[in-house]
């Protein structure tokens, strides 16, 4: 590993720095691409706009193929998540209803208060606050009760399928890719 | 180049390439991937400490997310420049409480509208943590991963979220 880059990633203002910067981009991407509407993220949800779905499938894209790049130079390495039938669906749905609610995600609705939107920052930003606090108050019970259920671990699909990630990679971008095509043949 | 910033809307297709180099930036410089929801826990933490004092960080889940400023804390505050930056820039900073398709299905009331962006932001925030992650921090950098759980959590985000919105609306708006 490159000891320059060692060096900024263990330096801590510099690195507060850099997620202040990415948050910019990312903030500044998203209203426009006007993801931070709860009109076009509704409209995604009701499957009338797909503006949404374009969005996070070309990010996928790029970063799939970006990250995994970087792994095979031996610049990074990956960290998925540690999921579990009780952790990953389950909270999964819980989150969804919300969605459903909110109309905007967490990410979305930080940039939803950037232009303007009130029900973003009062009941998005204020909700999700208390939400994330109520779930650290029952933590230790729902560690012990439901996150553990069915477990699988931090595996990525390539590890499961015991293949060469890019197996995966390539296969994946493709197939989103044709998607992307045929929604816009279909005119959404 | 100040053009592009001053419209106000890009291609989809741009944006999410942009996102997703943002997101292969972040592992690059800092080695770990975008995600929101644990720097809302963070803060969480955060408020509850300043009303009840330093025995909130004692609290197993904060053992786990310290209720400090940290690089996902900065990236929360960097998005909300960042998408005023756009929106300020382009012409489209607009106060207002009740977005319009809200309005068309439930009325113009403000008191309304707040309440229900309110009970589903708990929800989410509450589902965001249990299944450790959100649409950014499974939905874009998970799935970039191919971690399995996050491909999970996605599935189940759109699935709760199709499902309300379509009870909320009717299906087939």
């Amino acid at each position: 590993m490159d000891l320059a880059i060692e060096d900024l990633r263990s330096n801590h203002r510099a690195q507060l720095a850099i997620g202040l910067f990415i948050g910019i981009g990312f903030g500044f991407l998203l209203q426009k691409g006007g993801v931070t509407r709860y009109d076009v993220i509704v409209g995604q949800l009701l499957l009338a706009d797909f503006t949404v779905f374009k969005v996070m499938a070309s990010a996928v894209i790029v970063g799939m193929v970006g990250i995994h790049l970087l792994r095979s130079l031996g610049l990074a390495s990956l960290h998925p998540k540690a999921g579990s039938w009780g952790s990953s669906a389950l909270g999964g749905l819980i989150f969804g209803v919300g969605f459903g609610l909110l109309g905007y995600c967490p990410g979305t609705a930080a940039g939803a208060v950037g232009q303007g939107s009130i029900d973003a920052l009062l009941g998005g930003v204020g909700g999700i606050l208390l939400g994330a606090g109520i779930f650290a108050w029952r933590y230790p019970s729902l560690e012990e009760r439901v996150l553990r259920r069915g477990e699988f671990g931090d595996k990525t699909i390539p590890e499961i399928l015991g293949v060469n990630p890019w197996m995966v990679v390539i296969p994946t971008a493709l197939i989103l890719l044709g998607v992307l095509f045929w929604i816009e043949e279909t005119g959404f | 180049m100040m053009e592009q910033f001053e419209m106000d809307l890009w291609s989809p297709y741009v944006v999410g390439a942009g996102i997703g180099a943002l997101n292969t930036l972040a592992f690059l410089l800092s080695d770990r991937p975008i995600g929101t929801s644990s720097a809302y826990a963070r803060g969480s933490g955060m408020i509850e400490r300043a009303f009840r004092g330093s025995k909130v960080e004692a609290k197993a889940y904060y053992r786990k997310f310290e209720p400090v400023v940290d690089w996902e804390v900065v990236l929360v505050f960097g998005i909300v420049v960042g998408a005023f930056l756009s929106a300020v820039l382009s012409g489209s900073f607009r106060v207002e409480a009740v977005p319009a398709l809200w309005a068309a299905r439930f009325g113009p009331d403000p008191i309304l509208r707040i309440a229900a962006a309110f009970a589903g932001g708990v929800l989410m925030g509450l589902g965001a943590r249990w299944a450790g992650g959100c649409t950014s921090g499974h939905g874009i950098s998970g799935t970039a991963q191919l971690a399995a759980s996050s491909w999970l959590a996605v599935a189940c985000f759109f699935i709760g979220g199709v499902a309300t919105a379509m009870v909320l609306f009717g299906a087939g708006v």
